[in-house]
């Protein structure tokens, strides 16, 4: 599918989505209150058929959190980044976990790494860091004055 | 007595497989939930190597940073440092030269097949047979003396750099892969013959851990484990880098999707990796080795993903600039940490004998897991 | 013609000439008994080095070569080594039962020695119930090992452990059945007349299949009792990090690896004793003049030549296959290996009653 193609569908499923297409693929922005039913839908559209996740990460833009879904699909080998920004003070995000499930410890990954609360996932407990740990290591205004390397 | 050793409230036994195991290869951790032999769940517990890379990058250069990767997924150290050669020349639009495309995929295939064998000779010592090993390094020393003449280092290469490669290969570089591709193909019938024919390691294979294409693509595994269950996942194939579409190579598609067909899987892998340095090492064109860029790299303000195949699976670097010269974030998505996810799923209901023929299989390497 | 027997005669002859009888007995039992460490501890440094050098050459590679000539002494300084070790004791460990572990399993190989022939009328004790001892004691070993991996009070040594009991109680079975088809043969249990019967040639040579059947069975079972590659489930370092003698250390840890070699040289001992004629020159039938040229090579070479070379097919073994996993160890005994070997029984009673037998 081309990404004109890809965005008459997608506007079909979420009217108030919005594109970027600047990058390599077709960016979606979603608000974080559409996103889950947003997430099923493409999921299980079959002309889309994003069936495989292969990145799923976050950004600290230091005045909010951005979700970044990798979504492809591996029949028809396009890609579609699904983003989402989200409230640096109160960051949280319904899981997709149960849609893809390599999500589950990515989504562990993020909320430990940054701090997004991801609701309605099974199993959110720290996974790399220790059980003490205070803070969200990859945001941009932690400090650790012990580790860190400033050059 | 059984309140000392440690069971849940179901009467299940719990073990601690790591962080100090001989069959993880490292520091994972993983809690094993079982019922007599039989396990029940496994759960990982991760981050007794995690140096948090990503969160160095971002204080790094983009000529520095790449040096980092080389120890997250420390057998494929070559294809990382591919991986974020390529997406900063994608982000500065650099045309690399012919002859350092050339170098970069035969080193890419000779770490392949080092990291194979590596693979096998471990995941043969984790089944109890302890001669494969020496069958394996005796290859997998040629590569590194290869790669030590040419990179100055046998493991972590550092060879990559954007526009390029560091310097012109070692005078006896091809002549020493074409020798090393010719002993390979002699010998690599011999791992055939001791272990794949053997009855007691198919007994072991043969049926256990199925992992269904659907399970595949949804816990996002990549590399052989996915192409063992049927999925093209290929990026070689899908998303060609550097002369990657200029050669002729077969992606070893089976579906058999248990451990058997994921270590076949990897066996042919090997002979096609030679295939692509056969077609290769003959031709390297004259040229540079490496385009001229600015001495401080600054990508325009943007995003750039670059995927790659590295001998365990699908790795992606993306990096999110704001125009300075250091990245302002990067992320790597690891092959082995979303093949660890599938390993819950697919251990369940096996014995604590196959578990350890499913990790093998998995083929995990720790540092690219926790990164 | 070199031979113990006029050793052991003249030393018995000496002591009775020079001490009241019952001294003599005593001065009898300390001899045997140090003779009895003393092989212990030459077999325990030899077979180690030999496992290494086997090892070495299977896998392209030298093995030791820095102590002494060809790194013979290698196994000494490793001796030496453990011995300076501290061992460790657990916190949560049974302190008694772990202690007492290692020493069971050591006195167990040390008892199952007793009947065994290492040469021509060369014997501890020519018991009249010889084989069924050596069955009989070596199945205590397990006891040992059930101790050591429950008293540990670590998980992986727990379930080394019990896979070790089941593989050992459903081994023990098919063992025991290959020594029967022999027994059927000899019609004694007595060592010296099992190795007397193979005077006109070895069971193996003279019983036509069943005994080679019977052969195959017994080494695969005794690999099995000795816990050794492919059936080394009880320690499966893989698996279970170092299976039962997971938190042993220094020289108890020293204790169970000695004992494993010891029995390992015992099963093939008595394997060698049943099948190849023990200390029996190679004879064949009636061809005297043959027969009389072996003779003159000693029986306590031909003893240990025949053991070693069982002992190098079970290291043969440990170094080319994988290991199995612990159902398929249970189903190969329970599904295949006894009911062959209760036919072969069978089998082996028809040509022994009908006399088909050289």
């Amino acid at each position: 599918m081309t990404n004109e193609e890809i965005k008459i569908k997608i506007t079909e499923i979420l009217p108030a989505a919005t594109f970027d297409e600047t990058g390599e693929w077709l960016n979606v922005f979603v608000e974080a209150s559409a996103f889950r039913s947003f997430m099923e839908q493409i999921r299980s559209d079959k002309d889309l058929d994003l069936d495989y996740m292969f990145c799923l990460t976050c950004v600290d833009w230091k005045t909010h959190l951005t979700m970044v879904y990798h979504l492809s699909s591996t029949n028809t080998r396009h890609c579609v980044v699904v983003k989402v920004k989200l409230d640096r003070d109160k960051p949280e995000i319904e899981t997709v976990c149960d849609i893809w499930r390599t999500a589950e410890l990515h989504e562990r990954e993020v909320f430990e790494m940054f701090g997004v609360n991801f609701l309605h996932h099974p199993d959110l407990r720290l996974l790399i860091l220790p059980d003490d740990f205070i803070g969200y290591p990859l945001r941009k205004d932690f400090e650790d004055p012990i580790n860190m390397i400033k050059l | 007595m059984f309140e000392e050793i440690g069971t849940t409230a179901e009467g299940d036994l719990l073990i601690n497989v790591g962080p100090q195991h001989p069959a993880t290869h490292g520091v994972l951790h993983l809690v094993l939930t079982l019922n007599g032999e039989i396990i029940k769940k496994v759960e990982p517990h991760l981050g007794y190597i995690h140096r948090s890379i990503e969160k160095m990058c971002e204080s790094l250069s983009y000529r520095q940073f790449i040096y980092v990767t080389s120890r997250m997924d420390y057998l494929s150290a070559h294809i990382n440092n591919h991986a974020c050669a390529l997406v900063v020349e994608k982000g500065l639009q650099v045309e690399v030269p012919l002859r350092a495309q050339y170098i970069r995929v035969i080193m890419d295939e000779l770490t392949r097949i080092a990291s194979h064998e590596l693979w096998w000779s471990a995941m043969s010592m984790d089944l109890g047979a302890f001669t494969p090993y020496f069958l394996a390094f005796r290859e997998r020393e040629k590569i590194n003396e290869i790669m030590e003449e040419t990179c100055g280092a046998r493991l972590t290469m550092n060879y990559m750099v954007p526009g390029g490669v560091m310097a012109e290969p070692h005078p006896d570089f091809q002549k020493k892969v074409k020798a090393f591709v010719a002993d390979f193909k002699k010998t690599l019938h011999e791992y055939d013959e001791l272990i794949t024919g053997n009855i007691i390691f198919q007994n072991r294979m043969k049926g256990v851990g199925y992992l269904s294409p659907e399970d595949a693509i949804s816990y996002g595994c990549t590399g052989p484990v996915a192409r063992a269950s049927g999925v093209k996942s290929d990026i070689r194939k899908i998303a060609p880098y550097d002369v990657y579409d200029k050669v002729e190579f077969d992606e070893i598609i089976e579906t058999g999707g248990d451990c058997f067909t994921r270590y076949q899987v990897r066996i042919k892998e090997m002979s096609q990796s030679i295939r692509i340095i056969e077609q290769l090492i003959d031709n390297i064109p004259d040229g540079d080795f490496q385009a001229k860029t600015k001495a401080v790299l600054k990508l325009p303000k943007g995003e750039f993903y670059q995927r790659v195949e590295t001998a365990r699976g699908e790795l992606g670097v993306y990096i999110v600039s704001e125009g300075a010269a250091q990245p302002y974030r990067i992320k790597f998505r690891s092959p082995g940490f979303s093949n660890l996810s599938a390993l819950d799923h697919m251990v369940r209901g096996y014995k604590i004998g196959d578990f350890i023929a499913i990790m093998g299989t998995l083929d995990l390497v720790i540092p690219d897991i926790d990164r | 013609m070199f031979s113990l027997e006029g050793l052991t005669n003249f030393i018995h002859e000496w002591l009775n000439g020079h001490l009241p009888a019952t001294f003599a007995l005593l001065a009898e039992f300390v001899l045997v008994g140090v003779a009895a460490i003393g092989l212990f501890a030459v077999l325990g440094l030899g077979l180690v080095w030999m496992e290494r050098k086997v090892a070495a050459v299977i896998q392209i590679r030298l093995g030791p070569n820095r102590i002494g000539p060809k790194g013979i002494f290698q196994t000494s300084a490793d001796t030496v080594k453990l011995i300076m070790k501290e061992s460790l004791t657990p916190a949560n460990a049974d302190k008694f039962l772990f202690n007492l572990a290692p020493f069971v399993v050591i006195i167990v190989a040390m008892l199952i020695l007793v009947p065994i022939a290492f040469a021509k009328a060369f014997q501890i004790w020519d018991i009249n119930i010889g084989v069924l001892y050596v069955t009989a004691v070596s199945s205590l070993s397990v006891i040992g090992i059930l101790m050591a991996g429950w008293s540990s009070g670590n998980k992986y040594s727990l379930l080394g452990a019990m896979r070790s009991g089941a593989q050992i109680v459903s081994y023990e079975l098919s063992a025991g059945l290959s020594i029967i088809t022999i027994i059927v043969l000899t019609g004694s249990l007595k060592i010296s007349d099992i190795v007397a019967s193979q005077e006109n040639g070895w069971w193996i040579f003279k019983a036509h299949i069943p005994a080679i059947i019977a052969f195959v069975i017994f080494i695969i079972a005794a690999t099995a009792e000795t816990n050794r590659a492919p059936f080394d489930l009880a320690e499966a370092e893989s698996e279970l990090t170092a299976g039962f003698h997971t938190e042993y250390g220094g020289m108890k840890f020293a204790l169970f690896f000695l004992s494993e070699y010891i029995n390992i040289f015992i099963v093939c001992a008595i394997g060698a004793t049943l099948f190849l004629g023990g200390w029996m020159p190679f004879h064949v039938g009636h061809w005297a003049a043959f027969n009389h040229i072996m003779d003159y090579i000693p029986s306590s070479i031909w003893f240990f030549g025949k053991t070693i070379f069982l002992i190098f097919v079970i290291m043969w073994f440990r170094w080319t296959f994988p290991r199995l996993r612990v159902d398929q160890l249970l189903n190969l005994e329970w599904k295949y290996l006894l009911p062959i070997s209760m036919f072969n029984v069978l089998l082996m009673t028809l040509v022994a009653i009908m006399g088909w037998h050289f």
